[in-house]
């Protein structure tokens, strides 16, 4: 198995949903906040990682970019749940050696005094290892 | 009535009147909150990968805690209440998961998903009632027209949260009845502030932000009220739009008239 199977295995696997029931209509996309942002757009996360083509992913700040608002976990009308192949690429992304996205002493620079602990930690869960 | 509380670390720190006035009201209702001993920060942000495991284990630590005293876990921050209804929904449907939290907390009594999860305003509608909360309501808001700003994490996803119509709800709508105002319905009210995106990209979280405020604003409102800390911090500091945004625990204490009280 080469190791690009293998990504797409672990990917898939630790998204646990299903890219092959995606019937690519589009509204992930269309209903994501954050898909201009985006270079990689939600549907195409969910295709590409059936398609196995993950490393372009796991090299575009598409990953950072997600919200996680879950509104396209909702309104997936096939149940594929895109976020959840962007967290999983995400996940696989961080999880290597010095790839943290985000590191603790870039904190202080990024601080406001009204700002909630709430967005530190969730963007510590998102970004880091 | 008694009931676990987990408060999480913002109602801690930058949103204390949150918190206060959640205890200040709750007290009002005889509602008894207790306040998990130890509970530890739930992270913030559910992960959705299936095998981030030790990020999810506060959130099993305080769900276990809850079941030991046979109580249900009240919640007030939205995202709090998302990771923890989350997880929990992980303890009966990830067997991965399940086993490998066994194995590593080895409790006598290994938790299973038992503890019910309720928000704050499941608490008022589904046990106080919010015919019993008008009742008891003896400075009513006088007609004005509020805006629930649900944000994503109340009500996403459905399936698991299951606390409302993820696209149509009501339950804050209803709130802002029973406390004597006029809730104000608008496009916006469960689309994204931003979240934490305001860290890194402020310009990304104004822009969104002040969608939500324009939107609020154009269908009428004179207040936003919301449950998220960080969905208050960014329309209070990234919406370009001058409307004052409280939370939600707020307008029930001052219209149960234990506001000024501590
Ligand atoms: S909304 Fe669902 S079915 Fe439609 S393109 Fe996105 S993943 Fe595929
Ligand atoms: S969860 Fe992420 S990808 Fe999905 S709609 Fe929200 S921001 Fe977009």
């Amino acid at each position: 198995m080469s190791f690009s199977n293998n990504l797409k295995e672990n990917v898939i696997r630790s998204a646990g949903v299903d890219p092959k029931k995606c019937m690519k209509c589009g509204k992930c996309t269309a209903t994501c906040p954050n898909g201009n942002e985006m270079e990689y757009k939600p549907h195409q996360f969910v295709y590409m990682v059936e398609k196995g083509d993950i490393e372009p992913l796991m090299n575009t700040d598409s990953i950072y970019k997600c919200l996680s608002c879950f509104a396209c976990v909702e309104r997936c009308p096939r149940g594929v749940e895109p976020a959840k192949f962007i967290e999983a690429v995400r996940v696989a992304k961080i999880r290597k050696q010095g790839e943290n996205h985000l590191k603790a002493d870039m904190i202080p620079d990024l601080l406001d005094e009204d700002l909630p602990q709430q967005a530190i930690v969730t963007a510590f869960r998102k970004y880091s290892k | 009535m008694k009931f676990s509380y987990y408060p999480g670390c913002t109602l801690k720190t930058k949103a204390k009147e949150l918190d206060k006035y959640a205890r200040l009201s709750a007290e009002a209702l005889g509602i008894d909150l207790v306040e998990l001993e130890n509970w530890q920060c739930c992270g913030g942000a559910y992960s959705m990968a299936k095998d981030e495991i030790a990020s999810k284990l506060s959130s099993v630590r305080a769900l276990a805690a809850a079941k030991e005293k046979g109580q249900d876990l009240v919640t007030l921050c939205s995202a709090c209440h998302n990771v923890l209804k989350q997880v929990n929904n992980d303890m009966t449907t990830n067997e991965d998961m399940i086993n490998r939290v066994h194995n590593y907390m080895k409790d006598e009594e290994p938790y299973n998903g038992e503890t019910k999860v309720i928000h704050f305003l499941e608490l008022l509608r589904d046990v106080v009632g919010f015919d019993k909360l008008k009742e008891k309501v003896v400075n009513p808001l006088g007609g004005k027209k509020v805006a629930a700003y649900y944000g994503c994490l109340l009500l996403r996803p459905s399936k698991i949260m299951a606390m409302d119509n993820p696209e149509n709800p009501t339950i804050i709508e209803d709130f802002i009845r029973a406390i004597g105002g006029e809730p104000v319905v608008y496009p916006y009210r469960n689309e994204c502030c931003g979240g934490y995106i305001a860290l890194e990209d402020k310009n990304n979280a104004i822009k969104k932000s002040t969608l939500v405020m324009e939107s609020a604003e154009k269908n009428g409102a004179e207040e936003i009220i919301t449950a998220c800390p960080l969905c208050l911090y960014n329309l209070n500091k990234n919406g370009a739009v001058e409307l004052p945004v409280k939370y939600f625990t707020e307008l029930l204490a001052e219209a149960l008239g234990v506001k000024g009280e501590n």
